[in-house]
């Protein structure tokens, strides 16, 4: 199947489109801003700005915040429980944390009130045993209450149903008996792994976000069609998989970190394709610095998160660092006479001081336009004429310059000197925290202001270089397109190594690959390869944190053959020495859960595709006094689109796209490299 | 000294916080026992060369030791002054609560870091250890009436001495432990922090020179101090007292008073103790150091902007009696410091409303109800369930205390109902927040919670809990009310009991089938409760919080006019 593949990220301010021409590999791209509430019109215009005719688009891959967004601002639907008696309160208890180690305020509301949380006699103990079997009566009782009451969604939430899902399943049968409603899930098929508030929080969300993201995905879905699309429509998920539209309706809470985790697939592989296997990205918004660390190709998962205090997700997610620090990030001085820099922020609206839109704080944005680094003829994202660099002077000298002492220039440069050592905090938490080495990994900014602050990174953390991505501004869109597509699987097992039933396990194991490879069939898009891996989480008795033990499973064509005792003993040492340096003596292993993925290949396109073609030499368009450290020192401005493959262009420097700004400091290079990268590199450097 | 300036005292402040981040981190993924590894039940930081005086701490580790850590490494200066030879790479270890504060399980590790063979800081790691000896697995016997009877007392003594570790020490540990195992995992981890402390202040150094440094911790410590008076001075001057009782020492069932009055003068304030209970013969009594410590907790939730350094306190006066339950002398009982310091923490939040309403909260449960359930399985294995619980917490000017929350010296979360389940023979019955326990108030307090427990295992069970706030209940400010007290209740063959001593119990047998029952405190109300609004009090009613006519009651019936 060729034809044009489509990858479309609707963010907060633009909706982003990429589209690969799968017979020529040319790629175009398309920004146009993204419509409130419904997300679809600047969707559809967006992929019409590339061509009208949506007959031949073969592949259309989405990236969304729509569940993101419900879930922040409590938009998802009325959502009823129906749980073990005794057990109500689970999700409003959480795990007994707070929002914040000091000061001991903040309360907490589910997302299902409390009224809508009923209890049912049953019991199921840890062993699997079921004490007591549901009362399928008392559930009808509770599905009709829920029914009157308005819910529009069921969660079933039963203790130890990880261990034995026969109680839950009864009683999702019985209420679909007396209410046909599609959105009725049961916590063991959500999430079939031990820990009730995390196993509940995950179901309970995800009934909330099924009305509301389906019903969204169906009307994209029918407008696609309406416009005679015929190809497959795909979400991106958090683990940065794709899934067919019909698995997000079911588990849109697999897409809470849609949009950055598409944005994270396509750090690595422009960076893979440009030679590079160990990447820290970092994407700069308005209000937070997201970073991400890429190691020999393969980008972390954790296993679960936040979405807001006691709103707890856990489906295997890219590992992404968020800290306080974007362009819209409020400098501040405390009463001790220390400069800090957010977490307030303004956001991109009102925005900084610059933007002349009522914020009268100094941000990190408006430090860039005092210092000449932003041209303020010529604002990002076109939304504004001109900057205000007056109202950014003197907002600096008033909250800033004045309580510390320093000129308006100073003043701003010890801004971006806190919020670069910041942002360096960020990356070595990432990185030298976790043992990896940043002087083996490049830097790569994407979203609108990181490339402003790449050599700032280099020097503070010790990165041998940063790589630019030709369009930093669509890094995500074009993500959707180069994903595979991944289904994750869990389920806890709880036993010792020494008394596992190993043709239980083989059992699950099977069961998870006849399951994912049932949705790669069912999938119209074409696949290189696949790939089934799995993992075991293990520990010691007595330990509380587990090893993730992968496992070298043979498949006989789709026939999983079970690992030995044996087998999973080796695994675990093996993994257990590599991360803790040494075996315990006499310690007994424990296996916790399996966890499966099953990942369908797709076809890769060559990034050198997106390379200019443009041979003459590079030109300044313009220059302007760029502030550095000690002095204004005057500055060449280039078009960054423009420069030739191999081009070197020595700082001070800087390279302007539509919705990026590249900033060359005095002692590094910029080199154009065979695909349009942009990397910064200290000067003379060839590598 | 050299001056610093702001800006790369900025980012230094940054770095060195970062540094005692990763060492907390470190120990967390490293340690055996859950009470360190998933409750964070331990600390790390560095500290003055001098005075011992804290410079800077990670700020994931238990609230508490942020102020307690200094006097476990004032305790190793006064040794080192008084043997000498204080060499590079060697390392102290102790757990003695009378000299370094809290409790006989927190084991203390302190290392000097050496810059150009010159002493140039401390770093210092405590944890939490799962057991050390003693008459009660888990070290909380609420019986005790002398450290010997709490747990074995290790005081400062060099477990490495120039990089060389005295296997000699580690033998007597692990052989006054019954968890040998943990408690050698989690001295790794100690160890892997300390290490770790080390390579990043050399780094540090390395690239910032030690002049600057050294001048940066001098001007963090300055800067903390004003920081402080700043604060204090914006507050009216004068004197304000609060009063407050710990149900009794778990020995005599007699109240213990715990008194304050908190003096304003300018940009100095005084925290003066006089007229509590003195040393009693129970567990509940605290070391001098523990409780300048949890002054400082409770001014850091009053102020949470401040930094965790010790010039914080230096405006800052703490008085106490000699022979008072909080200055109490070796070998007194010290295992249930929890149950005393949080009622310290609520005395001086009450205190400070008088003063300064709307910078605190309302008492929060205050009592960490250590339970723990212990038997042997059909098979002849030991087995014990150990876990403190939740409870409410204040209201404030802000809004309502939050339901279920961890307690103010704390931020460990609990344990999974089903992991405790698959580890241990018991099935909780109820795992719920508890109606009618938050304290009524404009802003109401949050609601304490239930925890059943049965036993399933046929050789039966025995319970020990360490509670309180069972016949004192947590305040509330401003006119709000009281949360509920603590109730404990245990099924025998007849009927239920609840123990002589409200919330502390030793030895409790049930049978195959018999539960406990634990109702924790909810936390006290902010402002009046005619000051609530209806819609509020509907919302309560309607999710079954508070009954419809003890609603009435509290707060009038406007409420019933309101549909919801």
């Amino acid at each position: 199947m060729t034809g044009r593949m489509v990858g479309v990220d609707v963010g907060g301010t633009f909706t982003d489109v990429f589209v690969l021409n799968e017979a020529d590999g040319t790629a175009s791209v398309a920004k146009v801003p993204t419509t409130r509430p419904d997300q679809s019109g600047g969707f559809l215009e967006g992929i019409s700005q590339l061509g009208s005719d949506f007959s031949k688009l073969s592949v259309v891959v989405h990236g969304t915040t729509a569940g993101t967004n419900a879930l922040l601002e409590r938009k998802g639907a009325v959502t009823g429980v129906i749980c073990t008696q005794g057990l109500r309160d689970v999700l409003e208890m959480r795990r007994r944390d707070r929002p914040r180690t000091w000061g001991l305020r903040g309360d907490f509301e589910p997302v299902v009130d409390r009224r809508n949380r009923l209890e049912v006699p049953e019991r199921t103990l840890a062993d699997g045993t079921i004490r007591t079997p549901v009362d399928l009566e008392a559930v009808r009782v509770a599905a009709k209450t829920l029914h009157d009451q308005g819910c529009k969604a069921v969660a079933i939430l039963f203790a130890n149903a990880y261990a034995n899902p026969a109680n839950e399943q009864a009683a999702v049968a019985a209420v679909r008996e007396i209410w046909a409603n599609p959105h009725v899930s049961a916590s063991s098929e959500i999430l079939p792994e031990i820990r009730e508030f995390e196993r509940f929080s995950t179901t309970a969300l995800n009934a909330y976000l099924q009305p509301e993201v389906s019903g969204y995905l169906d009307r994209l879905e029918r407008a696609l069609n309406s416009r005679g699309f015929d190809g497959e429509f795909m979400i991106v998920q958090s683990n940065g998989g794709v899934m067919a539209v019909e698995t997000a309706c079911r588990l849109p809470v697999r897409t809470a970190l849609s949009g950055p985790a598409a944005g994270v697939i396509a750090a690595g592989y422009i960076a893979s394709s440009a030679g590079f296997e160990n990447v820290i990205t970092g994407d700069m918004g308005g209000t937070s610095f997201d970073v991400s660390l890429i190691a020999g190709g393969h980008s972390m998962l954790s296993p679960q998160t936040s979405i807001d205090f006691g709103m707890v997700v856990r489906t295997p997610m890219i590992e992404i660092t968020t800290i306080g620090a974007g362009g819209g990030s409020i400098a501040w001085v405390d009463k001790g006479g220390l400069l800090n820099i957010g977490p307030e922020s303004a956001g991109s609206d009102p925005g900084p001081v610059a933007y002349g839109l009522g914020n009268t704080r100094p941000t990190v944005t408006d430090a860039n336009v005092v210092l000449g680094r932003i041209d303020p003829d010529n604002p990002i994202g076109g939304k504004l004429k001109r900057l205000d660099v007056d109202a950014a002077r003197e907002a600096i000298d008033r909250h800033v310059g004045s309580p510390l002492d320093l000129g308006t220039v100073q003043a701003a440069e010890a801004i971006l000197r806190v919020a670069n050592s910041r942002m360096a905090g960020a990356i070595r938490l990432v990185s030298i925290e976790r043992g990896f080495d940043p002087k083996h990994f490049a830097f790569m900014p994407f979203g609108g202001g990181g490339a402003l602050h790449a050599g700032a990174m280099l020097k503070d953390v010790g990165i041998a270089r940063a790589l630019v991505p030709r369009y930093p501004g669509v890094t995500s869109a074009m993500g959707c397109v180069i994903a595979d597509m991944r289904q994750d699987f869990v389920q806890t097992i709880n036993s010792l190594v020494a008394t596992l039933d190993e043709s239980a396990l083989g059992d699950f194991m099977q069961a998870h690959v006849d399951q994912g490879l049932a949705l790669l069939e069912a999938a119209r898009a074409t696949f290189e390869a696949r790939d089934l891996s799995f993992e075991l989480d293990m520990a010691y008795i007595g330990q509380t944190h587990t090893v993730s033990v992968p496992m070298n499973v043979l498949t006989e064509s789709s026939n999983v053959i079970p690992p030995t005792r044996a087998d999973i003993e080796k695994a675990f040492d093996a993994a257990y020495k590599a991360t803790f340096g040494r075996l315990l003596e006499n310690g007994v292993r424990r296996i916790i859960n399996l966890r499966s993925s099953v990942t369908g290949m797709r076809p890769k396109f060559d990034l050198r595709s997106l390379a200019p073609e443009t041979t003459d030499p590079a030109v300044p368009r313009a220059t302007r006094q760029v502030h550095f450290e000690e002095s204004w020192l005057e500055t060449e401005i280039f078009d960054r689109l423009a420069l030739p493959v191999g081009t070197v262009i020595k700082g001070p420097a800087i390279l302007e796209q539509p919705d990026t700004t590249v900033l060359v400091e005095p002692d590094l290079q910029a080199r154009v490299d065979a695909f349009g990268n942009t990397i910064i590199e200290p000067l003379g450097d060839q590598s | 000294m050299s001056e610093i300036d702001p800006i790369t005292l900025s980012v230094l402040s940054g770095r060195m916080e970062q540094i005692a981040d990763e060492m907390d981190a470190t120990l967390f993924r490293a340690a055996f026992n859950p009470i360190i590894a998933e409750a964070h039940d331990a600390s790390h930081g560095l500290y003055h060369a001098v005075s011992g005086d804290t410079l800077v701490q990670g700020k994931s580790g238990l609230p508490i030791f942020v102020g307690v850590m200094s006097f476990a490494v004032k305790a190793v200066i006064e040794k080192v002054a008084a043997d000498g030879d204080l060499q590079d790479g060697d390392i102290f270890i102790f757990n003695d609560a009378h000299i370094g504060g809290t409790h006989l399980s927190d084991m203390r590790l302190v290392r000097p870091y050496f810059r150009d063979g010159e002493l140039f800081c401390y770093l210092a790691s405590v944890g939490h250890w799962h057991d050390v000896g003693g008459a009660v697995p888990g070290n909380y016997n609420p019986a005790a009436t002398d450290v010997f009877q709490e747990a074995f007392v290790l005081p400062p003594v060099r477990l490495a001495r120039a990089g060389e570790v005295n296997r000699d020490i580690i033998d007597i540990l692990l052989r006054n432990t019954r968890l040998p195992q943990s408690a050698m995992g989690d001295l790794n981890g100690q160890l892997g922090a300390l290490d770790l402390g080390v390579r990043r202040m050399d780094e540090l150094l390395d690239e910032y020179g030690a002049s600057t440094i050294t001048a940066a911790l001098d001007a963090l410590g300055h800067r903390a101090e004003a920081l402080m008076r700043a604060e204090l001075e914006a507050m009216p001057d004068g004197r304000w007292e609060a009063l407050d009782y710990l149900d009794n020492d778990g020995i005599t069932d007699e109240p213990l008073a715990i008194r304050v009055g908190l003096e304003i003068n300018g940009d100095s304030m005084t925290l003066d103790f006089a007229g509590s209970a003195p040393q009693c013969a129970g567990p509940v009594n605290i070391a001098l150091p523990t409780t300048v410590a949890t002054a400082y907790v409770a001014i850091k939730h009053i102020f949470p902007g401040l930094p965790a350094n010790a010039g914080v306190m230096r405006p800052i006066e703490v008085k106490v009696p000699e022979g008072s339950l909080l200055s109490a002398e070796f070998p007194s009982p010290t295992g249930g410091y929890t149950e005393t310091i949080l009622r310290m923490i609520d005395v001086i939040f009450s205190a400070f409303a008088k003063v300064a309403p709307d910078r605190v909260v309302a008492n929060a449960y205050g009592t960490i109800n250590a339970l723990s359930i212990a038997g042997k399985r059909s098979n002849g294995q030991p087995w014990v369930m150990f876990s403190f619980y939740g409870g409410g917490h204040g209201g404030s000017l802000e809004g309502d205390g939050l339901n279920h929350g961890n307690a103010p010296i704390s931020t460990a979360t609990i344990p999974p109902m089903e992991i405790l389940e698959a580890a241990y023979p018991v099935m909780f019955r109820q795992w719920a927040l508890r109606p009618d326990s938050a304290g009524a108030g404009k802003h109401r307090g949050g609601l304490g919670a239930i925890y059943e427990i049965e036993v399933l295992e046929e050789n039966g069970a025995e319970a020990f809990l360490f509670g309180e706030r069972g016949r004192f209940a947590p305040k509330g400010i401003v006119d709000g009310q009281d949360g509920a007290m603590n109730r404990f209740s245990y099924e025998q063959d007849d009927d239920w009991k609840v123990p002589p001593l409200a919330s502390k119990m030793r030895g409790i047998k049930l049978r195959q089938g018999q539960a406990v029952r634990l109702e924790t405190p909810g936390g006290g109300g902010y402002g009046k409760t005619e000051d609530r609004a209806a819609e509020n009090v509907a919302s309560d009613v309607a999710r079954g919080f508070v009954d419809a006519e003890r609603a009435d009651q509290l707060y009038g019936t406007a409420w019933r006019e309101i549909s919801i």
